[in-house]
């Protein structure tokens, strides 16, 4: 399968590759994806609490390139942006924007997944009721 | 100088020699003829080429020329042996004995097997990949009328004990057909010597064309006969109807030839460059070498690179370096290798491993090149996997409650 290049250019140079350091209260951590399934997505936020803007976002994967490269997206559209404007990122936005084939679909849902796994997990740890997300039931 | 891309993919399909295509040429210009036509001169040249290539063919594994029969590849041989021994001895039995690592065109064929009420056992393999004799012995029953085991396995190189299965066949008065497509022109195969009834082979594994292949079927003690699986004017003893491929047939026993004079030193030249490669590759962290390394071809390794995915590892170099990975990303179904699972291998291992075929045209450049690339690339997403990450933390990985999709 011939990848795009914006895939390619994820993948040679993949974006905010790293850790926060999960014990501060204002970052927030999604762990999605399970290693039998051949992916698995960490992707970290680390929040302003006055103003509830991504100040840093990170990611780890374990998975194809369209994986890689849907998490490096995914925390490059994250910094700076407000929490309520990062739980509107779509997966078809990632999609479009890597030009993913069908196949490579659940990569874009699993980094959705991320994302909105670290904002609950921000939300937990600062006592804020988790938002239940509808499934999107695309794997 | 190293010419890029690096070709590793030899289980898959193997360059042509350039001297079998020489061989080729002219039977598909001036020598066109068909070789079933009696009455002219073309047709005694065809016929003539096919005859020397028959027993060119035969010679590499050790038959009587007789007994080739020339067919469109292994697959279609798989099919013609499973379903050819199962339709002509039917009233002997019913029953086939198979393993799980068997590839998909016997174990597809076994599956119509059964929808034709046939029944197969498929017998699972140890964790080195080899079958269990003893199971294999206690699966026959009065109905099993053909043992179906590959010689050398595709994705891992294993060789099965092929001596001590037809043995055992042999005892029971059961037929003993073997898929040899990987381990004829690689490695000494006799079917007098190892008491192979009928074996599938095709050319294009061993630098020959594509879309030709054979089936031996055995003439005498016993005489095997096998219902041809195409109507049509009676070509091939009966048994494979259908204008022999002249060419293709040509560039087959020219390949046989090569393979016979060839194999040895190929073979020991190949072991050096794979065992180079292999042990560069496991002195990697968690780097495992997936089937029995002592019964095995001697130019494939598998290895699983634990904590990196194999389609995301193929990526870091794949415009360079043809291989192929046990990832489920890899294949149309998103289900990682059966025959790793077979192994017992978790499907995270299964996953993340990578299989090496060298073969003729390998050299030793170009598995240097491999090493470090491969190197570069695992060390390179273990610094981007999570799981790595754990693993380096002592957190193990099976206490996770991990969201399945």
């Amino acid at each position: 399968m011939a990848y795009s290049e914006k895939v390619i250019d994820h993948y040679q140079n993949p974006k905010n590759v790293g850790t926060l350091d999960k014990g501060k209260k204002n970052v927030g951590t999604g762990l999605v994806g399970a290693p039998e399934c051949g992916d698995v997505m960490r992707l970290q936020i680390e929040v302003d609490d006055a103003s509830g803007v991504i100040t840093d976002a990170k990611f780890k994967t374990f998975g194809c390139g369209s994986a890689i490269a849907s998490s490096s997206l995914a925390t490059e559209w994250l910094k700076g942006k407000t929490l309520d404007q990062a739980i509107s990122i779509d997966n078809m936005d990632i999609v479009e924007e890597l030009n993913l084939p069908p196949v490579k679909i659940h990569c874009s849902v699993l980094a959705e997944d991320a994302i909105k796994a670290a904002i609950n997990d921000y939300r937990e740890k600062n006592g804020l009721e988790k938002i239940e997300f509808e499934e999107k039931g695309v794997h | 100088m190293l010419k890029l891309p690096v070709y590793l993919d030899n289980n898959a399909t193997t360059p042509m020699d350039p001297r079998v295509l020489e061989a080729m040429t002219p039977y598909f210009l001036e020598q066109f003829g068909n070789a079933a036509s009696r009455n002219h001169p073309f047709g005694w040249q065809a016929e003539e080429a096919v005859d020397y290539a028959r027993e060119q063919v035969a010679k590499l594994i050790g038959a009587d020329p007789k007994e080739i029969i020339f067919t469109s590849g292994a697959t279609e041989s798989d099919n013609l042996a499973i379903k050819g021994v199962f339709d002509m001895y039917a009233s002997k039995g019913n029953h086939i004995i198979t393993a799980t690592t068997e590839h998909k065109a016997v174990l597809d064929t076994c599956k119509h097997i059964e929808k034709s009420g046939g029944e197969v056992t498929y017998l699972p393999v140890q964790a080195d990949g080899l079958i269990d004799l003893a199971e294999l012995e206690a699966a026959i029953k009065p109905t099993t009328i053909l043992i179906a085991i590959m010689y050398a396995n595709n994705e891992i190189g294993v060789i099965q004990p092929v001596r001590e299965i037809s043995a055992i066949a042999r005892k029971h008065g059961v037929l003993f057909f073997t898929d040899g497509v990987q381990a004829v022109g690689k490695i000494p195969v006799n079917v007098q010597a190892d008491g192979i009834d009928l074996m599938a082979f095709t050319a294009h594994k061993m630098y020959g064309p594509k879309g030709v292949g054979a089936l031996y079927v055995r003439r005498k003690n016993p005489r095997v006969k096998v219902t041809a699986q195409m109507d049509g004017g009676g070509h091939e003893r009966g048994m494979r109807s259908g204008t022999l491929n002249v060419p293709g047939i040509v560039g087959f026993g020219k390949a046989a030839e090569l393979a016979m004079q060839e194999m040895e030193a190929d073979a020991a030249r190949l072991s050096v460059l794979r065992d180079k490669l292999e042990n560069a590759l496991m002195s990697i962290e968690e780097a495992y070498v997936n089937g029995n390394r002592d019964h095995r071809l001697p130019h494939v390794t598998n290895i699983s690179f634990k904590y990196v995915e194999g389609e995301g590892l193929l990526m870091g170099f794949n415009k360079n370096i043809a291989l192929s990975s046990g990832s489920a990303c890899t294949s149309a179904s998103l289900e990682p290798s059966y025959v790793l699972k077979a192994l017992g291998l978790g499907d995270d291992l299964a996953h993340s491993s990578l299989r090496f075929g060298l073969g003729r045209f390998t050299n030793e450049e170009q598995i240097d090149y491999t090493i470090e690339q491969v190197r570069n690339t695992v060390l390179k997403l273990r610094e981007m996997s999570p799981l790595w990450e754990m693993y380096k933390e002592g957190i193990d990985l099976n206490t996770i409650e991990w969201a399945h999709h």
